[in-house]
C-alpha cells in the first residue's frame, strides 16, 4: 500500500491547487492575447486550442514556403466542385464582369469591388504549395491582391479580431483572425500560374492563405465582414468546416 | 510466470547483492509510477492515433515521393483498400463514408497528449537514470550468443528466464531504446512536416525529409514500424505470462503477490 505521509498531502495539495491555478491563469491569458480558437468547445476542443495557440506563438510572422517557377506542378488538381449555382453560371456568363465583393462590419468605409477594381491594386504572387487535408497537394503561382491591402482601402477598427469570409456557394464561410488576415501572403487570388484563376479553382475569386490546409481556402468569395466576435456567425464555431465537425484553425 | 514465492532472487538479474536478503515486499517496483502511468497514457493515445491515422488515410490512399502529388501525378504506390473519396481511383465501386472532420481531430488532440507524456517519461528517464539503468544495453552484453539466444528463444515459445522478470534482455532493450530515440521522434517530425504552420516556422523540417509528400511517407512506414513493435510488444507479453507482465505494469509488482502475510 502507499503509505501518504503529511507532508506527501500537503506538498501534492499545494502542486494541485497552484497547477489548478496556473491553468486559470493561462487560460485567461490565452483568451487575452487571442490564443483561443472560436472552436475551443468540446471533446476536441484542448487539442484545437494547444494547435492554435503554440502555432500562433511560433508562427506570427513566418511566411510559408515558397518555390521556384520550375517547380510549379504541370496538373494542378482542383477538388469536387458542387454544381454551380444558377446565379454562378449567370455571372460566368458575362465574364465575372458583375462579380461583386463587398465588405462590412468594423470598417470606416463600407465598399464594394468587383474583379477589375481588385486587379488595379498593385498585384502580387507567391509559388507555394496548396495542401488538402486528405494528403495531396501541388505547387502554383498565386496572384492577388494582399488582403491586407483591400483591407487598409476600406479602414478596419482597432477593435476588428476576425474577418469572416463568405463564398457563393451555399453554407460556404468561414473566417480568419488578423495574424492571417493581415500577413503577406494571405490573397484575394484572382490568378493562377500566369492566367485569370480557373473556376474548378475558385475562379474568379478565392481566399489563399498558403499557410493553412486547403479547405480553408474558400472558392469564389462575394463577401468579407470584419468584427470582434464570432459568436454572432452562424453557430459560433467560426466556419461552416467547424459546424461539420472540421477544424477552424488548419494550420496543421 | 515469475513468481516470487518459491524461486529465489535470479543472481543475475542486475539486482544489487543486498536485496536477496531483504524480505519480498520491500523490493522496489519493477516499474516506477511514472513508467506505469505515462505508459497506459500513451496505450491510450497510441490507439486513438492508430485508429485516426488509418481513418485519414483512407482519404487518399496513394503516396508519393517528393514535395507534391496528387490523383494526377504517378503515385510511388498505392494501398489496395476503397477510399472515402470519389475523385480517387481505388478500383473499389463504393466509396466510403467521410470521417477526416473527428479523425484529425483526434489524431492531433492525441498527439499532444502523446508527445507532453513522452516528454514527461524522457525528462523522467534522464533525471533518474532510468534510461542508463534499464534500457541502455551493457558493453558485456554485445556478443552474437547473446543476441542469437534473446532473439532465437521466443521463436521457440520458450518462456523467459525468471531473471528476465526484473530486466531486459540485450535484445529487448536495444528495440526500447530504438522505439524511444529514433521511431518515436521520427514519428513526430514527420508529423510536424505536414503541419503548414509548423513548416512555415521551420522549413528546414520539410526539406530535409525530401519534402512534404516524403515527409507524408515517411511518417506512414514509421507508424507502419510502430504498429510491427506493438504486435511483437503483446506477443513477448503473451509469451512471457500475460497477466503477470500487464499487472507488473499497473502495479508496479511482479508475478502474483495479492496473498498478505
Amino acid at each position: 500500500m502507499i503509505k501518504l505521509s503529511r507532508r506527501k498531502l500537503i506538498v501534492s495539495g499545494l502542486t494541485a491547487t497552484a497547477g489548478a491555478s496556473g491553468l486559470a491563469a493561462a487560460a485567461l491569458m490565452a483568451q487575452e492575447y487571442g490564443l483561443v480558437p472560436p472552436d475551443h468547445g468540446g471533446m476536441y476542443g484542448f487539442g484545437e486550442t494547444l494547435t492554435y495557440a503554440s502555432q500562433r506563438l511560433l508562427t506570427r510572422r513566418s511566411l510559408a514556403r515558397e518555390f521556384p517557377r520550375s517547380r510549379i506542378s504541370p496538373r494542378p488538381f482542383p477538388n469536387e466542385l458542387a454544381p454551380l449555382t444558377e446565379d454562378f453560371k449567370h455571372l460566368q456568363a458575362g465574364g465575372f464582369a458583375d462579380w461583386r465583393i463587398s465588405v462590412d462590419g468594423m470598417v470606416a468605409q463600407p465598399a464594394s469591388f468587383s474583379i477589375a477594381d481588385l486587379k488595379s491594386y498593385p498585384s502580387r504572387s507567391h509559388i507555394t504549395e496548396l495542401a488538402c487535408e486528405e494528403g495531396w497537394s501541388y505547387i502554383a503561382e498565386w496572384i492577388g491582391v494582399p488582403l491586407s491591402h483591400v483591407l487598409n482601402l476600406v479602414g478596419i477598427l482597432p477593435q476588428a479580431r476576425y474577418i469572416v469570409y463568405v463564398s457563393m456557394e451555399p453554407d460556404t464561410w468561414d473566417s480568419i483572425d488578423m495574424a492571417d488576415a493581415l500577413h503577406p501572403q494571405t490573397f484575394l487570388c484572382y490568378g493562377m500560374n500566369g492566367n485569370d484563376l480557373p473556376v474548378p479553382h475558385g475562379g474568379p475569386l478565392r481566399m489563399r492563405l498558403p499557410r493553412q490546409i486547403g479547405y480553408k481556402n474558400i472558392k469564389f468569395i462575394t463577401h468579407l465582414t470584419v468584427t470582434d466576435n464570432l459568436k454572432r456567425f452562424g453557430k459560433g464555431l467560426g466556419s461552416a468546416a467547424a459546424e461539420a465537425g472540421y477544424a477552424w484553425y488548419t494550420g496543421i | 510466470m515469475a513468481t516470487l514465492g518459491s524461486a529465489r532472487l535470479p543472481g543475475e538479474a542486475g539486482l544489487p547483492s543486498s536485496v536477496s536478503t531483504v524480505s519480498v515486499t520491500t523490493l522496489p517496483p519493477r516499474h516506477s509510477a511514472v513508467v506505469r502511468v505515462t505508459h497506459w497514457i500513451f496505450t491510450l493515445s497510441f490507439f486513438a492515433l492508430l485508429l485516426s491515422g488509418i481513418e485519414i488515410v483512407i482519404s487518399h490512399p496513394r503516396f508519393y515521393w517528393g514535395e507534391t502529388g496528387t490523383v494526377l501525378t504517378k503515385p510511388l504506390f498505392q494501398l489496395p483498400i476503397p477510399s472515402s473519396r470519389r475523385l480517387v481511383p481505388t478500383g473499389y465501386t463504393y466509396v466510403l463514408p467521410d470521417q477526416n472532420g473527428w479523425s484529425r481531430a483526434l489524431h492531433f488532440e492525441a498527439a499532444w497528449i502523446a508527445v507532453l507524456t513522452g516528454l514527461w517519461y524522457v525528462l523522467f528517464g534522464l533525471f533518474t537514470r532510468h534510461f542508463q539503468k534499464d534500457l541502455l544495453p551493457h558493453k558485456a552484453e554485445f556478443s552474437w550468443r547473446t543476441f542469437w539466444t534473446s532473439f532465437t528463444r521466443p521463436l521457440r515459445f520458450e518462456r523467459p528466464s525468471a531473471a528476465e522478470a526484473f530486466s531486459y534482455n540485450v535484445l529487448q532493450r536495444l528495440t526500447y531504446v530504438l522505439v524511444i530515440f529514433v521511431l518515436f521522434p521520427l514519428v513526430v517530425w514527420s508529423g510536424l512536416a505536414m503541419s503548414l504552420g509548423f513548416a512555415s516556422a521551420f522549413p528546414w523540417s520539410v526539406t530535409l525529409l525530401g519534402g512534404r509528400q516524403s515527409a507524408r511517407t515517411i511518417h506512414f512506414f514509421v507508424s507502419l514500424a510502430l504498429v510491427l513493435f506493438l504486435f511483437v510488444h503483446i506477443a513477448m507479453i503473451c509469451l512471457a505470462g500475460f497477466w503477470g507482465r500487464t499487472g507488473a505494469m499497473i502495479t508496479g509488482r511482479i508475478g502474483t503477490r495479492k496473498e498478505h502475510k
